[in-house]
């Protein structure tokens, strides 16, 4: 194992200010910030819609507002296989929404309250990434 | 209120994503990439916002109601199933065969990019397909 690109302390800030977000919403909302479920809901129900929608615009102006105010410059790299993010975003959406929550709602709001299907969850969906990651990488 | 309320924390959740380079594919495929070249920042990630958000929750466990919603809503299901493994395992092949899961997939459409908006638009094929198979 070789640590490279180790970045904790942007990665801590970054984290706060999530936890941040996480907080306003419950206690202003008396929701969870799990964005498989605010994205699906916002997809398939009409319950709630237009706030769900606003938290996405949010998402998107985020990292505008970064690139506006700290650097403009914020590093994107991806595939360049359309099949293969294809293959990925569909596995993303039915796995989110089969398993109930994402990296955000298991993974931070999830632990957060100390659940433990959402600790469960958790694990589960690293084991597998590191798997998949393991795997293309061997190939 | 609620609007104005799912506004800014969309926007500071966003902005978060963004301060620890998660919105990187790359970055995240590092955390991943356990047996090769490790980048361990996301468990900070995790870390900052669990340590800020955690005692809230505490906090307001016993409180009735949030501060501009008639009650809050937490899911009641406890159980850990089948289905609970089964489609975080799908999620996590997914997750790391890209490095997008679904909130950096939606803040990186800031950087309009054709890669994005084919993730996002097959994520949302999938939530309609669950949503067929449940």
């Amino acid at each position: 194992m070789n640590i490279v690109n180790f970045t904790p302390f942007s990665a801590f800030v970054g984290g706060v200010i999530i936890g941040l977000a996480v907080v306003l919403f419950f206690i202003g909302n008396g929701k969870l910030a799990g964005v498989s479920g605010i994205a699906s809901n916002f997809l398939t129900s009409k319950k709630n819609r237009i706030d769900n929608l606003l938290f996405l615009i949010g998402l998107v102006i985020g990292p505008i507002l970064f690139s506006i105010f700290i650097n403009n410059e914020i590093p994107f790299l991806i595939t360049d296989s359309f099949p293969l993010i294809i293959f990925s975003g569909l596995l993303v959406g039915i796995g989110t929404r089969v398993g109930g929550g994402c990296t955000s709602g298991h993974g931070i709001c999830g632990i957060g309250r100390f659940s433990l299907r959402s600790i469960f969850a958790t694990i589960t969906f690293i084991l597998t990434g590191i798997a998949t990651v393991s795997l293309v990488g061997a190939i | 209120m609620n609007k104005i309320i799912s506004l800014i924390s969309g926007i500071i959740f966003g902005f978060g994503l963004t301060v620890s380079s998660m919105t990187n594919p790359a970055k995240v495929l590092g955390f991943l990439d356990i047996f090769g070249k490790w980048d361990p920042s996301l468990i900070f990630v995790m870390l900052g916002a669990i340590i800020v958000s955690a005692p809230f929750f505490f906090l307001f466990k016993s409180k009735t109601k949030p501060l501009f919603a008639q009650s809050f809503s937490i899911p009641e299901i406890k159980k850990i199933d089948t289905k609970l493994i089964i489609g975080s395992s799908l999620f996590g092949i997914g997750w790391g065969s890209v490095g997008l899961c679904p909130g950096p997939a939606i803040s990186s459409l800031a950087l309009l990019n054709n890669y994005s908006l084919a993730f996002i638009a097959s994520m949302f094929l999938g939530f309609l397909l669950a949503k067929v198979l449940n």
